[in-house]
């Protein structure tokens, strides 16, 4: 435990050959330009997209210029991040279900394998019938506008969390399973203490894949219903700008919503990071 | 063939009342492998008795019976003075099976934890089998943090914590290298001395058996059966100048020897040409 410490006190003193010294050069500079490339690309995009409005003379209802995005992004603020809101609510609770229906009913396949026999089935056809086929059905039978946008971003997003929490529970190593057996250990205890916890970085992975679904889901469900008029999230703005010929605020929803994409993209890989950094390779394999 | 060799051992520490009797165990998988053929074996309070023999001869299957985490398909088992129930038998895996995620603390806990004992009540037993094991100052490290070797600790600290009368080993050293091995030798003889459980080791290993054991059952494949019942005459305790003196080399060949021909045995049923190579 000691020898790591003592080869970081004593770096600097260290003599490189060449070979090293190119080695460590090389990790440094990968390690800038891994941040610095796609910054430099998305910047010349940018500079490259605003130059082809002012070349071809484009006419902003077709293609604004950044700056006409960005000072529409200010001006609609209200309107935009108004709207916003409404599709993060749709969004987290959507999500929060998806966590809920999936661990549970993984739970419960867990229990026994004529439940997960019987019922993932169903749970497959749910996931591989596109939504919009099935939304003129929910239109039907749900009147609830907030309820229908939750059921079809539900239905986009609980199933990577079921597959992958179920695996997780059936993916637990024999001889500790004989361990508890020997300690008398009730289902219940082998499900608290063993099986949850192992099914923890499947459930993580599904979460990930599931946080982009549900966001997916919610402005897909939007668009959909949109027909009625009432929903007010960012999909609505986006059909209304389209209508409208409103590209630059067109532009400024696409760019919300991807960032916000993004934002959870990155929020639940810390939450995996920090639950699974102290014992499971894949956390460990990014501290290098 | 000396099956059920008459246990009468000399001198040595252990050959207590009997504690556990296998009469004509045998066990057959669903896939018609015959892993076991029948076994009769008498073990003793306070032995230390180490199942020795080659791939595919059933001891880790014997060791699975008597554990009760399988079910014989012939014979049956007898515990002498009454069935022990689960809290009296220590299990100790070929891996050290720990929980990934948990601390030190939480997998030597986790027997006690299973059982009831709440984390305050059960700390005092916990850091004395983690000293015993000489892991003091790792009860919050989680197993990544530690070696090999000290992985297998902190397994014999867990299935040692209730106190078990009975501690059942497969092969717990074979995946480490040879000085961890002989170290943890050392202590778990140290441990055994101590505590005075009976030990039931499986092993690979003519020079680890002779040094652990009391006893040596060796044991033949195809069909699974006991060869021989051999006592190991040496006296306890054992440290590193056992492992280097005439007495020890003497009764590794001794053991040896059994074990090939225990390997050039064939019981009488399919044989695949003799099998030379000695440990």
């Amino acid at each position: 435990m000691t020898a790591p410490i003592m080869t970081g006190t004593e770096s600097r003193a260290v003599r490189l050959d060449a070979e090293e010294a190119r080695r460590l050069r090389q990790q440094r500079v990968e390690r800038i330009g891994r941040w610095l490339l796609p910054l430099a690309i998305m910047i010349a995009a940018i500079w490259f997209w605003d130059r082809i409005c002012v070349w071809n003379e484009i006419p902003k209802y077709i293609l604004p210029r950044p700056l006409e995005v960005l000072q529409t992004l200010h001006d609609d603020a209200g309107l935009l991040f108004t709207s916003l809101l409404f599709t993060l609510k749709i969004t987290f609770l959507s999500l929060l279900l998806a966590v809920v229906g999936g661990v549970g009913l993984s739970v419960l396949f867990a229990q026994s394998k004529w439940v997960e026999m019987s019922f993932f089935p169903f749970a497959i056809v749910l996931q591989v019938t596109p939504i919009v086929a099935i939304f003129p059905l929910i239109n039907i039978y749900v009147n609830n506008q907030t309820a229908k946008l939750l059921l079809c971003a539900w239905i986009v997003a609980f199933f990577p969390i079921l597959s992958n929490t179920t695996l997780g529970l059936n993916s637990v190593d024999r001889n500790l399973r004989d361990l508890f057996r020997l300690n008398g250990a009730s289902r219940w205890q082998e499900l608290w203490h063993l099986r949850l916890p192992a099914a923890m970085p499947y459930f993580l992975g599904g979460l990930k894949i599931a946080g982009g679904l549900s966001l997916i889901g919610a402005v897909v469900a939007e668009f959909v219903a949109g027909a009625s008029g009432q929903a007010s999230g960012l999909a609505s703005r986006i059909i209304e700008a389209g209508y409208r010929l409103n590209a630059p605020r067109l532009f400024a929803a696409l760019i919300l919503i991807s960032l916000t994409g993004i934002v959870i993209f990155l929020v639940l890989s810390l939450i995996s990071h920090l639950v699974l950094r102290r014992w499971h390779e894949s956390a460990l394999k990014q501290e290098g | 063939m000396t099956a059920a060799v008459p246990t009468t051992l000399a001198g040595s520490q252990g050959s207590g009342a009997p504690l556990l009797a296998l009469h004509g165990v045998g066990k057959t998988f669903s896939n018609g492998v015959a892993a076991l053929d029948t076994i009769d074996l008498t073990i003793n309070e306070g032995d230390f008795l180490s199942l020795l023999g080659p791939s595919g001869c059933g001891k880790s299957t014997a060791l699975r019976i008597i554990a009760g985490l399988s079910t014989p398909t012939s014979g049956g088992l007898d515990w002498r003075g009454g069935a022990l129930d689960r809290s009296g038998i220590g299990f100790v895996f070929q891996e050290p099976t720990l929980l990934p995620w948990a601390s030190v603390f939480d997998n030597v806990w986790l027997p006690l934890r299973l059982r009831g004992v709440s984390k305050a009540k059960a700390a005092p037993a916990v850091m004395e089998m983690l000293a015993r094991v000489h892991l003091d100052g790792f009860a919050q490290a989680v197993p990544r943090e530690l070696s090999g070797g000290m992985k297998m600790r902190v397994s014999i600290a867990r299935a040692m914590v209730t106190k078990p009368r009975v501690l059942l080993m497969d092969e717990p050293f074979a995946a480490l290298d040879e000085i961890t091995r002989f170290k943890l030798n050392n202590d778990l003889l140290e441990l055994w001395q101590d505590e005075r459980f009976t030990a039931i080791f499986v092993t690979h290993s003519v020079f680890e058996s002779v040094f652990l054991s009391s006893r040596i059952v060796v044991m033949a494949a195809r069909p699974g059966r006991v060869f021989k019942d051999m006592p190991v005459d040496a006296p306890y305790p054992r440290d590193e100048a056992f492992r280097t003196s005439p007495a020890y080399a003497a009764l590794c060949r001794e053991a040896s020897d059994v074990l090939s021909a225990a390997m050039n045995a064939n019981g009488g049923s399919g044989h695949d040409g003799p099998n030379h190579d000695g440990h």
